[in-house]
């Protein structure tokens, strides 16, 4: 597992595979905390963190217990409780020993349980990345995948909360405004991201 | 309100997704092709309606504070079997939608009615609840889904549309597509309500809302704001 390689995974997840604008998980959030700049950034880098924490856990269970043992089919089931365990579990240890990280992430933990974004990360990880014989490079690529996808829900979301602050005041005609202005916005940046295809495969093919 | 209220009130008047805008994901996810979304749609009313007459069935039963996770629990245990379903029955469906079937768990219309209805309703007004939800996201899953299909690929269900084939706008068909289609569909709700603002549903409380966290559940500041999620 070369450096090359997790460097492109990590760009591929924030700039090609967008969670938010071309595979669309996590849009919940996007439309929603994405009026201000400030409620923006924290909900993105708690994502981002959930993410990764959920990997952490959610790849090494995969792993070493549902298929070992041919519970493959509770990975729903099994994943979705420990997610929100695990949650709830970072949220009790902010509040006793970092206060502070939790005054500024801590309102943002309980959404994150229901977001497809986190979910979608680590079932698709363990899609994409499982090897049944060796487990340690797989599990390098899901941690990159993981920090990939949530810096690109970063990313994804500090631009559309500065689209988002401009269109506030436009006249919109009457039926737009609001809710289908901003999505017509968000399908603009979409658009935008389409110019990263094939950059990528130049950089490190 | 009567039965039939119940039942229809979420094919239009409270349609999940273009009114209480819940559920985007799924929905901007398989709207490429119309049999993907209609597949979809069918899967996620099946849990809604095994979901809904369960929750609706233990309301007396689960304690207000572990309420969340045991909906969450139970709403896991219908996405599993429906998962299973597919598999055996419909592979192709079951390929389409890939990792969206799994993340039927984490759709918000689902918890939504848990919450919002379930939990304080009969079964019978549960279920019927279920079925109107559930016709209602199908629907626009499955408008959506013909209008991407038609003029992104000029296809439906599989039959080539003569003109529209040779002349298709694929961007449709990608994600921005989804985007746009998306806020077509509920400008055009808008101009057919009149331009009345379209009142969020508050039934739920703001448990239903995944914005409650980030504005404390301040009720009049969401009505105030018009907070759309």
């Amino acid at each position: 597992m070369s450096v090359k390689a997790i460097f492109a995974i990590i760009l591929t997840a924030v700039f090609i595979n967008n969670y938010v604008l071309q595979q669309f998980l996590g849009i919940c959030p996007f439309l929603g905390v994405s009026k201000k700049f400030d409620s923006a950034l924290g909900m993105s880098i708690a994502v981002i963190f959930v993410m990764l924490l959920a990997t952490v856990v959610t790849y090494p269970i995969q792993h070493f217990v549902l298929d070992q043992n041919g519970l493959g089919y509770m990975q729903t089931i099994v994943f979705i409780l420990v997610i929100a365990a695990l949650v709830q579990l970072v949220e009790i240890v902010l509040k006793k020993h970092i206060p502070g990280l939790h005054a500024s992430l801590g309102v943002y933990l309980p959404l994150i349980t229901t977001n497809c974004a986190v979910l979608g990360v680590c079932i698709a990880n363990v899609d994409n990345y499982i090897d049944a014989a060796t487990f340690g490079a797989g599990y390098v690529q899901a941690l990159a995948n993981a920090f990939g996808s949530g810096v690109g829900f970063l990313m994804a979301m500090l631009l559309f909360s500065g689209i988002r602050a401009r269109i506030e005041d436009n006249d919109a005609p009457p039926a737009f405004k609001g809710m289908p202005i901003t999505l017509i916005s968000a399908a603009i940046l979409s658009v935008a991201f389409f110019g990263f295809a094939g950059v990528i495969e130049n950089i490190f093919g | 309100m009567g039965k039939l209220q119940t039942l229809t009130n979420g094919i239009i008047k409270e349609n999940p997704v273009l009114v209480l805008v819940l559920g985007t994901c799924p929905t901007l996810a398989v709207s490429t092709q119309a049999s993907n979304a209609f597949g979809m749609g069918v899967a996620a009313t099946a849990v809604l309606l095994g979901s809904n007459i369960v929750i609706s069935l233990l309301r007396n039963v689960i304690s207000e504070k572990v309420r969340i996770p045991c909906y969450i629990v139970t709403i896991a245990t219908f996405v599993t079997l429906v998962q299973m379903v597919l598999n055996a029955y419909a592979y192709d469906i079951y390929k389409a939608l890939g990792i969206y079937l799994p993340l039927i768990v984490v759709n918000c219309i689902i918890l939504g009615r848990a919450e919002a209805f379930a939990n304080k309703h009969s079964v019978l007004d549960s279920t019927l609840d279920a079925i109107g939800m559930g016709i209602g996201f199908t629907l626009t899953l499955f408008v959506m889904a013909s209008i991407r299909e038609i003029f992104g690929n000029g296809t439906w269900y599989g039959i080539e549309i003569p003109v529209l084939k040779d002349n298709h706008i694929s961007i449709l068909t990608m994600a921005p597509g989804g985007f746009f289609v998306f806020g077509c569909l509920i400008a055009a709700v808008n101009k057919w309500a009149r331009h009345k603002p379209v009142k969020r549903d508050f039934d739920g409380g703001c448990e239903t809302c995944p914005m409650a966290a980030s504005c404390g559940g301040d009720k009049a500041q969401c009505e105030k704001e018009g907070v759309q999620v």
